[in-house]
């Protein structure tokens, strides 16, 4: 699944055994693909020794700031932006 | 004799009051060396150049941008371009994305994960920006955090935080001072700090300009 700029995504909210990229406080969580980066080795099978192929898109998805912590003190408009590879990411 | 539970006995791992992280990171590089995975002299060389890198790196970019709209553009677009015009190496990351702050949008810099942090143009990251309460108050309570650090934004600027976590690295273009209009190049980029590239600042202008 490759997603462009301005797309809505959902972080899948599954757990993972072992090393990974994608911070607890977004899963679940869906926001707006605002950057996509490129192409990066995946840093799960790298982080043991392997390749990290194939690459892995990595995109930036831009969160309202309110998605993420039910008590977001001000500021409507403030957002949090996370580097998530494409395998965390699903069409919402 | 270790004072931990279990069936040998041994010297402390650590001694001297040497912190638990850095015996581990000299047991792992002892036994690196010991394995012939690298030499002593090529961790000393690493850690001199990591060491010797600075934020003057980074304030030379900024202060470039700040005089010149269309290196602005450039840096914007591609950061490790912009820096190599001024000569400069941005480091291993492939990505490295320069954000920019204005009147409307601040950009603060963290890496909730660990400690990813754009060394090569900014030198090593300050402690704090390492420590778990800035790891994680940084997404959790920004506007506390930006409060802590004395930087107060107006109701109406949307925050943009930043959280790092994978291989792009980011820079902060902070906001050009008002009142610097008759500075040079040189003397803007000695108003360019560290914290006002991570996001926590905001560059001010000399007391007697």
């Amino acid at each position: 699944m490759t997603f462009r700029a301005g797309e809505r995504v959902r972080v899948a909210a599954r757990t993972h055994e072992g090393h990974h990229r994608t911070p607890g406080y977004v899963k679940g969580k869906s926001g707006r693909v605002e950057r996509v980066h490129g192409r990066f080795r995946n840093p799960e099978t790298r982080a043991y020794g392997a390749d990290g192929l194939p690459e892995r898109v990595l995109y930036q998805v831009c969160f309202a700031q309110q998605e993420l912590w039910l008590e977001a003190r001000r500021g409507a408009g403030d957002t949090t932006l996370v580097d998530i590879f494409e395998h965390w990411l699903e069409a919402e | 004799m270790s004072e931990h539970d279990h069936d040998h006995s041994h010297d402390p791992i650590t001694a001297d009051g040497e912190p638990p992280a850095a015996a581990r990171a000299r047991a792992l590089e002892e036994l690196l060396v010991e394995k012939a995975v690298v030499q002593r002299e090529d961790v000393r060389r690493n850690i001199d150049r990591l060491v010797s890198r600075s934020p003057a790196d980074g304030a030379r970019l900024v202060a470039r941008a700040w005089v010149d709209t269309e290196f602005k553009e450039r840096l914007l677009a591609d950061a490790r371009a912009a820096a190599q015009e001024l000569d400069l190496d941005s480091g291993p990351s492939p990505v490295v994305v320069a954000v920019e702050n204005t009147e409307t949008v601040h950009h603060m810099v963290v890496c909730t994960l660990c400690s990813c942090y754009p060394r090569a143009l900014l030198g090593p990251p300050p402690d704090w920006y390492k420590s778990l309460p800035y790891r994680s108050r940084a997404v959790s309570d920004p506007h506390g955090v930006l409060a802590e650090f004395g930087l107060e934004l107006d109701e109406d600027v949307e925050l943009r935080v930043l959280d790092s976590t994978a291989d792009v690295r980011y820079i902060v273009l902070p906001r050009k001072p008002e009142g610097t209009e008759e500075l040079s190049e040189q003397e803007l980029a000695a108003l360019v700090t560290r914290d006002s590239m991570i996001g926590v600042a905001q560059p001010v202008a000399p007391a007697t300009a």
